[in-house]
C-alpha cells in the first residue's frame, strides 16, 4: 500500500510549552518526520551571572510552572555541594517529602488531565466532568492532597517560599503532618482505583530500543543526588554530569539537545523505573507487575504507566518519611552556610527526568557562571527519533492520516514534555 | 454545563474565555488547575474556548483573553496583536505579563549579544528585550503576582462575570503581614519589600518567613526612600535590596537608581 500524507500539528495541545510535529509521507516513504521546538528562550543562565548565591533557587524555581520545587531543590543542592555543606537529616527528609508531593501532583496532572483524554476519546478533561465525574473527582482529590502537603512543607505549591540554602525558613505543623499521613493512606486507595482505570486503556504496541538515563543509588529509588547511570552501562559522578548530557544545538529547535552512547536517550519515569526497578516500594512494584511493566521496557507510551507506578511509590515513601519525621523532635529549621569559591552541581530527579543545575562561585558566593540541563531538552532528540520510527510504523500498518496524527500526538504527550523548561 | 446560570435571580452570562501564554513558565495558568477544591465551580462560571495547555479544541471567539508571559520575540508581538483584535477584554495574567517578570532580568546587562552568547555561544538565536504586554497593546486589567494567587483570580473573574468593578488594594503587603501578627522579617535580618509592594496576596511570602521580593509591583504610594533607611539601619547590604527591586520588573526605575549607586553590575 502506497500512502501519502502531510501532517502538521502547530503548537501541540495538552503539553507544557510550544512544539510542532511535522510528518510528510510520499508514496509509502517517510520524507520528513520532525519534532520542532519553537519556544522563546528566557536566558536564565545569563540572568544569574553576578547575582549572590541566594538568588539562584528563587529565580531558577521560576524556570518551570509545574516542577518549580524540583528546580528550587536542584539550585539549593548545587549551592550546598559547591560550599561543601551537608544538610541535616531533618532537612533532607523534608526536602524529599516535598519532592515526592511535587512528583505526585505533576504525574496526576499529566496522566489524568493531559494523557487520559486521548485514551477516552475526548479533546480535554472538560467533557469528562459530565461523563466520568468520579474519575475527575478522584484526580482532583489526589492532586489537592499533593499540593496541600507542598503548601505545608514548602510554603507554597508553586514557586515555594520556605525552601532556602541551609534548610527551611520555617517548619511544617506536626499535627498537619499527622493528618496528611492519614490522607496519604486514603490516597493509596485512589491510586489503586486509578490503576484499574488505566488497565482498561489500550497502549500502542510501539517499541524503539533506546538508552535510559537516571540517578541510581544502591538500596533506594533515588530522587535527590546519587550516581548518574545509563541502561547502556555508563556510570558517572554527579559533578561529571556534562559527560552524560553532551549538549549540542541543531536546526528546528530553540532547545539544546543531548546524546550519550547512541544518537539519543530518554529520561523520566520510565527511565527511572527501568534503572531502579528493584528499589520500588512493595505496592508500587505490585502495580508495575500487574501492568507487565519491568526493566528494560522500550515502549515510551508506557511512560504514562511508569508515572502511575511512581505515584504509588512516592505516596508509600511519603508515609514512611512522615513516620520518621514525627518520631524525632524538631531541630532548627535552617543551618548557616559559608560561601566559598568553586563549582557545585545538583542532580535531582524531577517528574520529567533527571535535572542538573551547575553553579560556579567567587569567594563571596557570587555566581560567575550557571548551567541548567533540563529533562525535556535531554528527551527532545529521542522524541524526534521516536516520531520518525512511529511514522514508518504507521506507514507499514497502513494507518490513516488521522490515526497517525493522533498516535504522534499521544507519543509526544507520553513524554510529558515541559517545553518552556527545556528552553529556559 | 451549558444550563443558564443565575446569581440572586439575575441571569449570569458565562463569558467565553481564552488562555494564552507568551514567554513564561506557564505557572499562572497552572495555578487555575491548582484550584482543585473549587475548580469545578470555577469552570462553571466561564466557557473556555482556548486553553492549549489543557485542551485540544481551540477557537478565536473569546470575549476575555487571559495572557500570561512577557513579549520577547516578533512572532509574540503578532500573536498578541491578534489576541487584542479578537478579544473585548485583555487581562495580563501574572508578573511576566504585567512587568516582564524574571524574564526582564536579562535586560539589565544592556548587552543582548553577550546574553545570547552566554547561553547559546555563537549559535544564532532570535530574542529581544523582555517587555510587558502593555508595551505592545492596550491592557484592560492586570492580575499581579509570581505566581498569581488563585483565590484572587477567582474573585476577579467572579466580579467580571457579575459585571462588578474590579479594584486592587492600595495598601502594601506590610499591612497584611501586620494583620497576621507575623514577626517583622527586618528583625530577623531579612530584606523585605513588604512596605512598598502592592498588597492583595495576603502577605504570602512573609507569612512563610521569606521577605517580599516585590512580585506585585509598587503600591500606589510606595515610599522607597523610607524603606532604604530601614535597610540601612538593619545593616542589610544595599545589593540584597537591589536583588529584590530588580527581580520582577515592577520597580524598574528604583532598581536602576540603586544599581547606578552601587557602581553598576557586579
Amino acid at each position: 500500500m502506497k500512502i501519502s500524507c502531510d501532517i502538521e500539528v502547530r503548537h501541540l495541545s495538552r503539553v507544557e510549552g510550544h512544539g510542532n510535529i511535522r510528518i510528510s509521507i510520499k508514496n509509502g516513504q517517510v520524507r520528513e518526520a520532525v519534532w520542532e521546538v519553537v519556544e522563546t528562550p528566557r536566558f536564565f543562565e545569563a540572568m544569574l551571572v553576578g547575582k549572590l548565591y541566594e538568588n539562584a533557587p528563587y529565580i531558577c524555581g521560576r524556570i518551570c510552572g509545574i516542577c518549580s520545587i524540583g528546580h528550587t531543590l536542584a539550585s539549593i543542592r548545587a549551592i550546598e555541594n559547591g560550599f561543601g555543606f551537608t544538610p541535616s537529616a531533618q532537612t533532607a527528609r523534608l526536602r524529599l517529602l516535598l519532592k515526592h508531593m511535587e512528583t505526585l501532583q505533576s504525574h496526576i496532572l499529566h496522566i489524568y488531565f493531559l494523557a487520559a483524554p486521548d485514551f477516552l476519546g475526548v479533546g480535554s478533561v472538560l467533557p469528562l466532568i459530565k461523563s466520568h465525574p468520579e474519575v475527575v473527582r478522584r484526580a482532583l482529590r489526589l492532586k489537592l492532597l499533593a499540593n496541600e502537603v507542598c503548601d505545608e512543607v514548602g510554603g507554597r505549591r508553586l514557586h515555594p517560599t520556605r525552601t532556602v540554602v541551609g534548610g527551611f525558613t520555617m517548619l511544617p505543623d506536626r499535627d498537619a503532618l499527622g493528618r496528611f499521613h492519614q490522607r496519604l493512606r486514603a490516597g493509596l486507595a485512589d491510586l489503586f482505583a486509578s490503576a484499574e482505570l488505566f488497565a482498561t486503556f489500550t497502549f500502542p504496541a510501539f517499541t524503539r530500543e533506546t538508552e535510559f538515563v537516571s540517578l541510581r543509588r544502591e538500596g533506594s529509588y533515588p530522587f535527590i543526588g546519587g550516581e548518574l547511570f545509563s541502561s547502556d552501562g555508563v556510570r558517572k559522578k554527579e559533578h561529571e554530569y556534562r559527560a552524560m548530557t553532551n549538549e549540542y544545538l541543531a536546526a528546528h529547535s530553540t532547545s539544546k539537545l543531548s546524546r550519550l552512547s547512541r544518537e539519543s536517550f530518554a529520561v523520566g519515569a520510565l527511565a527511572r523505573l527501568n534503572n531502579n526497578f528493584a528499589y520500588l516500594r512493595p505496592q508500587a512494584a505490585a502495580i508495575a507487575g500487574e501492568f507487565g511493566l519491568g526493566p528494560v521496557n522500550h515502549n515510551l507510551f508506557m511512560n504514562n504507566l511508569a508515572q502511575l507506578v511512581e505515584c504509588v511509590h512516592v505516596v508509600e515513601d511519603a508515609i514512611a518519611l512522615i513516620d520518621e519525621l514525627l518520631t524525632d523532635c524538631w531541630q532548627e529549621p535552617r543551618q548557616a552556610v559559608t560561601p566559598r569559591a568553586g563549582i557545585g552541581v545538583g542532580a535531582v530527579e524531577v517528574p520529567r527526568g533527571i535535572l542538573y543545575h551547575c553553579l560556579e562561585f567567587d569567594k563571596d558566593g557570587r555566581i560567575r557562571k550557571a548551567d541548567c540541563v533540563i529533562p525535556t531538552s535531554q528527551n527532545h532528540a529521542n522524541i524526534s527519533k521516536d516520531i520518525e520510527a512511529l511514522a514508518a510504523h504507521c506507514v507499514a500498518q497502513g494507518k490513516s492520516d488521522k490515526e497517525t496524527e493522533l498516535l504522534a500526538e499521544m507519543l509526544v504527550r507520553a513524554y510529558d514534555p515541559c517545553i518552556s523548561c527545556s528552553v529556559h | 454545563m451549558s444550563d443558564a446560570k443565575s446569581y440572586l435571580g439575575v441571569p449570569v452570562l458565562r463569558p467565553r474565555v481564552g488562555f494564552f501564554e507568551l514567554t513564561s513558565c506557564e505557572g499562572c495558568q497552572l495555578q487555575l488547575l491548582n484550584n482543585e477544591a473549587t475548580l469545578l465551580d470555577f469552570l462553571d462560571l466561564v466557557e473556555i474556548v482556548n486553553f492549549r495547555e489543557g485542551m485540544k479544541e481551540s477557537g478565536d471567539n473569546y470575549r476575555i483573553a487571559f495572557v500570561e508571559g512577557a513579549v520577547t520575540r516578533a512572532d509574540e508581538v503578532e500573536r498578541l496583536r491578534e489576541i487584542r483584535r479578537n478579544a473585548e477584554m485583555v487581562i495580563a495574567l501574572g508578573s511576566c505579563a504585567c512587568f516582564g517578570g524574571v524574564n526582564q532580568l536579562k535586560n539589565r546587562f544592556n548587552d543582548p549579544a553577550w546574553v545570547k552568547r552566554e547561553v547559546y555561544g555563537e549559535y544564532p538565536i532570535d530574542s529581544q528585550a523582555a517587555v510587558p504586554l502593555a508595551a505592545v497593546i492596550k491592557v484592560d486589567l492586570e492580575i499581579f503576582g509570581c505566581p498569581v494567587k488563585k483565590e484572587e483570580v477567582e474573585r476577579i473573574v467572579t466580579n467580571l462575570v457579575l459585571g462588578k468593578e474590579v479594584k486592587h488594594p492600595k495598601y502594601p503587603v506590610c499591612m497584611e503581614c501586620k494583620a497576621h501578627e507575623n514577626i517583622c522579617l527586618f528583625d530577623l535580618g531579612e530584606p523585605c519589600l513588604g512596605p512598598i509592594t502592592r498588597g492583595g496576596c495576603d502577605a504570602w511570602c512573609p507569612s512563610n518567613r521569606l521577605g517580599c521580593w516585590g512580585c506585585r509591583g509598587p503600591a500606589p504610594e510606595a515610599n522607597v526612600d523610607e524603606l532604604r533607611k530601614i535597610v540601612a539601619r538593619k545593616n542589610i547590604p544595599l545589593e540584597r535590596l537591589l536583588d529584590r527591586l530588580e527581580c520582577f520588573g515592577g520597580f524598574g526605575g528604583e532598581a536602576d537608581a540603586v544599581r547606578k549607586e552601587l557602581g553598576g553590575l557586579k
